[in-house]
């Protein structure tokens, strides 16, 4: 559900917001900039290391995690589903679609490249393949993303990235080779 | 095709639609949207007047989100009427569980084609104050499908046993923005387990090329059938809503200037010639399996579009073998069932 805030940053007038369901938003920093950023971000020792520690200690987690929604709410306008598709759609967020496709646009993109539920912003798919073949990156939008973990709403991706637990949210497939499974290896547990 | 047929270890009888695509022709499909009340003859005469001229029908899923006759027993009517469904099946309105629950149902009571598609979004439907569900997307119920047909598991892992065996179907629209991005994401859904695609309205046959031609360069019409999406626009009052109130439809100039060039009481003609025109351009661009006639209610008039078109009636008709052998399902189904 989009913040107030969230509301206000996209400029959206107060009689035209729609916030029974999210709302697209376009990324105020660039994608280039991101990608780069990116790297910092990366899975290494200390990281592992301080996310199991942040796993242990709550009230940090709930600091760590309060800031990571802070930081990725104004950049994307997170809504938190803990399970960061960012580095594959050219950190356009598929979770502000309001039917949060995570695979591409639907058909209802209007010509102009306005979302069909919220006409007066563009559409978030749209703005992601733009930000990605800006950076040649396309190919991103091809791999097959899995179906969310609804557990994992309000938790930290990033905590769940430097534990390996993203691993299997996409996977590549040409149609030529066997089709990957659709469920994660072991879809009892969460992420 | 039979309900029994999985059960019994037995290949199952591929249905029609299977076979049509298989063969190479030009296959032809059109939709039956189901009743909003409780009448059951209401799909049965539509199938009446598609009977023989369609190598199935697409029995729509509360079609754009307003509340009708489920698409699941409208499909089983259209059978008993002898007209072969393909099941539509969206995202919005069902979680994980009661999608793989009504795709296992569809099976069992021998539906042999599926179309799954994300679907329309509450907000334009009779019911705006509805909670959009969109558990997953259009993309990921293909790949749950297949993943259940070809794998026998759910998303879960679990085993389906035995494993369904329908034909899985998707929608593209090739003239929503990104457009240079729309046959990649077909192939996306083909990569996922489509096996057809039916598009929205082609009007402008200049987009519809070029989204063809980049659909050649995939490859993916070697194993995904493309059935493009036809209809006559009969009144200038259909032209403006097409063009203004339903998302994704575009209507290029040209048709337009060509609509309202005509006397009024000539509209009507008109479209359906433009119709007919569009189907004979269709089936001279390669890679195009077949059209996908949607009528907005003048279900009537199919049979003169495609005899006018010169794609109808469907060659390997047999009217009465093919309602008594859907009747022989049907009633094996039911019996299942109780």
């Amino acid at each position: 559900m989009p913040t107030r805030k969230h509301l206000d940053r996209i400029g959206a007038a107060p009689e035209r917001r729609h916030a029974g369901w999210p709302t697209p938003v376009t990324p105020s920093v660039s994608a280039r900039t991101l990608y780069r950023l990116h790297h910092l971000l990366e899975p290494n020792p200390v990281y592992r290391r301080l996310a199991a520690w942040l796993e242990r200690n709550p009230t940090a987690n709930r600091l760590f995690t309060a800031a990571e929604e802070r930081i990725k709410g104004a950049i994307f306008g997170c809504r938190m589903c803990g399970q960061c598709a960012l580095p594959a759609t050219g950190y356009a967020c598929p979770m502000t679609c309001p039917k949060q496709l995570r695979n591409g646009p639907c058909g209802g993109v209007s010509p102009t490249g306005m979302c069909e539920v919220n006409p007066d912003v563009r559409c978030v798919w749209l703005v992601a393949f733009e930000r990605a073949e800006a950076e040649g990156r396309v190919e991103d939008l091809s791999l097959l993303q899995r179906p969310i973990d609804h557990r994992q709403w309000g938790r930290s991706s990033w905590v769940n990235y430097w534990q390996g637990r993203d691993e299997g949210m996409w996977t590549f497939a040409d149609g030529r080779r066997q089709l990957p499974i659709v469920h994660r290896n072991d879809p009892g547990k969460p992420l | 095709m039979t309900a029994g047929a999985a059960g019994n270890g037995q290949v199952p009888v591929s249905g029609r639609l299977r076979r049509a695509l298989a063969s190479g022709r030009f296959v032809v499909t059109a939709e039956i949207g189901p009743p909003r009340g409780a009448d059951p003859a209401a799909i049965a005469k539509k199938a009446d007047l598609l009977r023989g001229w369609v190598d199935a029908a697409n029995v729509t899923d509360n079609q754009s989100a307003h509340v009708r006759l489920s698409s699941f027993a409208g499909s089983l009517l259209a059978m008993s009427a002898g007209v072969e469904p393909v099941m539509q099946l969206t995202c919005r309105d069902r979680n994980r569980i009661a999608l793989q629950s009504d795709l296992i149902s569809a099976a069992t009571l021998g539906i042999p084609n599926i179309l799954l598609l994300t679907g329309d979004h509450p907000r334009f439907g009779d019911h705006p104050d509805a909670k959009a569900v969109f558990d997953i997307d259009g993309v990921q119920l293909v790949w749950t499908a297949r993943t259940m047909r070809d794998q026998g598991r759910l998303l879960s892992g679990r085993r389906v046993d035995p494993a369904p065996h329908w034909l899985i179907g998707t929608v593209e629209n090739p003239f929503s923005p990104p457009i240079s991005f729309r046959a990649r994401r077909l192939a996306k859904k083909v990569a996922a387990g489509a096996e057809f695609a039916q598009t929205q309205f082609v009007f402008d046959l200049d987009i519809f090329e070029r989204f063809m031609s980049d659909v050649r360069d995939l490859g993916i019409d070697r194993t995904c059938g493309v059935i493009a999406g036809v209809g006559p626009v009969r009144s200038l009052r259909a032209l403006e809503y097409i063009s203004t109130k339903v998302p994704g439809i575009h209507v290029p100039d040209a048709m337009v200037r060509r609509l309202r060039g005509v006397p009024a009481t000539r509209v009507a003609d008109e479209g359906m010639q433009i119709c007919v025109e569009i189907i004979q351009r269709l089936t001279e661009i390669s890679g195009v399996a077949g059209a996908h006639v949607m009528a907005f209610g003048y279900e009537r008039g199919i049979p003169e579009i495609l005899e006018r078109a010169g794609v109808g009636p469907r060659p390997d008709r047999s009217v009465a073998n093919d309602r008594a052998a859907n009747d022989r399902a049907a009633s094996e189904g039911t019996g299942r069932a109780g």
